[in-house]
């Protein structure tokens, strides 16, 4: 019953090529059947994230240990909401980051959960910088 | 109290066959001779009516496999071909679905029945447990059933309900990956979930044998709670109870075929008709009705965790009903607390239900709050309690005695009647609450339409003339790819004739191929051929559209819909009101203002309209007076375009609606017979039973 040969094939890291994505802009792609955002973060948007008293979220993570050194302005996260899976929308709701239409979730911009039912922040799916335009993901 | 059978059968071959396989007379102990209480009334007969609904379940559910295709590419739309192209597919697909809603009201009566009347007590303590894994089998069967067709609702429903298992500590991801054989819910989970929706119907039938013998071992409770004595307390099983079993089950009929064949989409839910689409979350998930209240339960509790955990408790309680109410007395009837207790109980149930289908904000969460302690007090405090502080009314001697002392049933009558007035205020201020916020959205105006109702029929002059809006505006952008040419042609439709088919067919191009040197190659369009689309992918038709790709038209009535609100839905009922659908297209292709009202801010590229949600739509405004020349002289009209293409589509989204109206005014007037047959009949047989 667990996944066959060819879904996990299927499954193998795959190369995102950064260059299309202007900043305050994100794309979604998808890998493993899931959803995942990759936002090219304003000034504004990393200041506010960084900014945030860790103690005081439901799910404390600072935003350098869910982005890349060197890389601050990418945040990869896996677009699928904690709570029961649905896709939260990106750049809505009120820490402009985003917000899941199903049960009124809301993430900030480095996808930590700051409002609603979701327990957990949006996952960081496993990538890597391959150069400073591409990523791999998996 | 079904021993050894005395049955001798009449015909020597029987009598061979009766020594070595006593099956007849196990049938003659259990279903002819078998002693029924005398006192028996209607809510008895729904464990018939569950039986029926099985078998309905099964036999459609196995005919509507060979025609299925379980692959998530191609699953909507072979359901779609069902409905369409099948012989009576429409009517198969009605009857499985409208048939799993009426398996689940039929299963909440007989359950409340059994809370009412104690028939979870001792001696049927296993019976009833038996009962409750038979509904839990259900609901796993019903809601693997609700994945098949592949619909946004399907997709979203199975990922919602799939990542509950996630919720467990340390095993819940393995749970989840195990259940969706990949990393999604995808093709591997829509496989698996077919191959489980086809085998699990059979446990059923299997666990519902088991009940059966249980039932037949303990006897059947009844409505005055007590045991049968002597034989005067009962009446034979055939022909006193077969008799009054099928006039309910024929009553029943009645109830079911006003969903077949008037309502078939009145408990479904819209965006169902729109394909999964995992890249899109609809709005607003919602479960099937009959998992509202749970739904409810889940969703009012805070932690994850703990509202799974609450969800499934919910349930699992009834396991341990026999052992939470130790009063000695079963019936309700004879507990003067425990039975305002039981109403209040319904009417927290159905309230919850209510809040399972309302979007989780503001009053609805604290009430669903409230209600969900309500649920689990009436289990873990009121039943235990009232079993120790309650004071009994005295019992009847007998069975014979409850019937000749006539009596009950106005106590009972006068609770409901109380229990369904307390219910609907309740419901109205909920319902004007939600009118109150409903009132920023422009609802669509309900127009007339030749086809509504119980006799409606679609206007042919409408449906050419809608077809010919779609044609020459429509096509440009949206596809209809679910329809063919010949259906152009076919009975109930716009009504063409063979070689007008042919004709307007060959006015297409259509790519066929690969020919013998490997290539594709045009060719006029054949009636056997669907309508082109005007784009060759989705992502195609998204980029020429400004982002927005222009949905396939083919279902859209039916994908579409606005919300009615309480208490409209419930006389949408009696009024058979399905037209949410075209009055929503009709309104939108007439909806566009050229300057949005003050303060409404319409982002580039998108236009102002009245009835679309959020208002900025992508598709400008796409017909004005004049643009589609009318040959029979109807006025050239947006208003009168609008209602002609609406009309025109939703004949492409409903093709056999005529015959399915024509069937189901046949089939009321053969069960209306059947059932006052059985009515008389039953009354004949009674007759010294009383």
């Amino acid at each position: 019953m667990n996944p066959d040969a060819s879904t996990i094939a299927a499954g193998a890291p795959i190369d995102v090529d950064l260059t299309p994505i202007a900043e305050g802009q994100d794309i979604k792609v998808f890998w493993r059947g899931k959803p995942i955002y990759i936002s090219n973060r304003t000034k504004k948007q990393i200041e506010e994230v960084r900014a945030v008293p860790i103690n005081s979220l439901p799910d404390p993570a600072t935003d350098q240990s869910r982005t890349k050194e060197g890389h601050e302005q990418w945040l990869v996260v896996i677009g699928i909401c904690t709570h029961l899976g649905c896709i939260p929308i990106a750049h809505e709701g009120n820490y402009d980051g985003f917000f899941c239409p199903c049960h009124g979730s809301q993430y900030d911009a480095s996808g930590r959960i700051r409002q609603g039912p979701a327990p957990l922040n949006l996952a960081v799916p496993p990538y890597q910088f391959v150069s400073d335009t591409k990523i791999q993901i998996g | 109290m079904s021993g050894p059978s005395d049955y001798k059968p009449n015909h020597p071959a029987l009598q061979w066959f009766e020594r070595r396989l006593p099956l007849l007379g196990l049938m003659h102990s259990s279903f002819v001779a078998y002693p029924t209480p005398r006192n028996l009334n209607y809510w008895w007969t729904f464990g018939a009516i569950l039986s029926m609904m099985l078998g309905v379940q099964i036999l459609t559910g196995v005919v509507l496999a060979m025609h299925y295709t379980p692959n998530a590419d191609l699953a909507f739309r072979s359901v779609e071909l069902i409905v369409r192209d099948v012989n009576f597919g429409w009517l198969l697909r009605n009857m499985h679905a409208a048939g799993a809603s009426m398996f689940f009201f039929a299963v909440y009566v007989h359950m409340f029945r059994g809370l009412y009347y104690g028939s979870y007590k001792e001696p049927r303590e296993v019976l009833w447990i038996l009962g409750v894994i038979i509904y839990l089998l259900m609901m796993a069967t019903g809601f693997m059933g609700y994945v098949l067709p592949w619909g946004q609702m399907s997709f979203w429903g199975a990922t919602v309900i799939t990542n509950l298992f996630s919720a467990f500590p340390y095993v819940g991801d393995s749970i989840v990956t195990l259940l969706w054989g990949g990393y999604s819910v995808g093709n591997p989970t829509l496989n698996r979930f077919f191959s489980l929706h086809y085998l699990l119907p059979f446990v059923i039938a299997g666990v519902v044998v088991l009940h059966v013998w249980a039932l037949h071992v303990a006897g059947q409770n009844n409505p005055a709670g007590i045991d049968m004595k002597t034989d005067k307390d009962t009446v034979p099983f055939t022909p006193h109870a077969t008799i009054k079993d099928l006039f309910g089950v024929a009553c029943f009929m009645l109830f079911y075929a006003w969903f077949i064949f008037y309502m078939p989409n009145y408990l479904g839910d819209a965006d169902n008709y729109i394909p999964a689409n995992p890249g899109v979350t609809p709005a607003h998930i919602v479960p099937e009705w009959y998992y509202l209240p749970f739904y409810a339960i889940l969703r009012s509790i805070p932690n994850k965790l703990a509202g799974v955990v609450a969800m499934f408790s919910a349930i699992l309680v009834l396991l341990f009903l026999p052992w939470l109410d130790t009063a000695k007395t079963r019936s309700c009837k004879y507990r003067p607390l425990a039975k305002q207790f039981f109403w209040i109980f319904v009417i927290v149930c159905i309230l919850l239900g209510y809040l399972g289908s309302q979007p989780p904000e503001g009053i609805y969460v604290i009430a669903g709050r409230i209600l969900t302690v309500c649920y689990f007090a009436y289990f873990l405090i009121v039943l235990p309690l009232l079993s120790r502080i309650e004071n009994p009314r005295p019992l009847p001697n007998s069975i014979a005695d409850d019937v000749l002392a006539k009596h009950g049933g106005t106590t009972t009558a006068k609770a409901a009647a109380a229990a369904i007035a307390l219910l609907v205020a309740s419901g109205l201020v909920v319902g004007s609450a939600q009118n109150a916020r409903a009132e920023e959205q422009a609802t669509p105006p309900s127009l007339n339409w030749s086809f509504s109702g119980p006799f409606g029929t679609y206007d042919r002059g409408a449906l050419q003339r809608g077809l010919k809006v779609y044609k020459e505006v429509c096509s440009n952008c949206h596809a209809l790819s679910y329809i063919a040419f010949r259906n152009l042609g076919d009975a109930g439709g716009p009504g063409y004739s063979p070689a007008q088919v042919a004709a307007f067919a060959s006015e297409y191009k259509i790519k066929d191929g690969p020919n013998d040197q490997g290539d594709m190659f045009e060719r006029p369009g054949r009636p056997a051929d669907y309508f082109p689309s005007p784009f060759p992918n989705e992502q195609a038709a998204r980029a020429a559209n400004g982002g927005a790709a222009p949905p396939d038209l083919s279902l859209i009535t039916k994908a579409r819909s606005y919300e009615r609100g309480f208490p409209r839905f419930i006389f949408d009922f009696f009024t058979q009101f399905q037209e949410q659908g075209p009055d929503y297209v009709a309104a939108i292709l007439q909806g566009f203002e050229d300057k949005p009202p003050p303060g409404v801010t319409i982002p580039d590229g998108s236009y102002y309209n009245k009835f679309f949600p959020g208002h900025a739509i992508k598709m400008p405004k796409p017909l004005s007076d004049g643009q589609v020349t009318y040959d029979d002289g109807s006025p050239a009209t947006v208003a009168q375009y609008s209602h002609d293409v609406a009309t025109f589509l939703m004949w492409a989204a409903e093709p056999h609606m005529e015959a399915r109206k024509q069937l189901g005014f046949q089939v009321y007037i053969v069960l209306i017979i059947f059932a006052g047959l059985m009515y008389f009949t039953k009354k004949k047989v009674w007759a010294d039973a009383h």
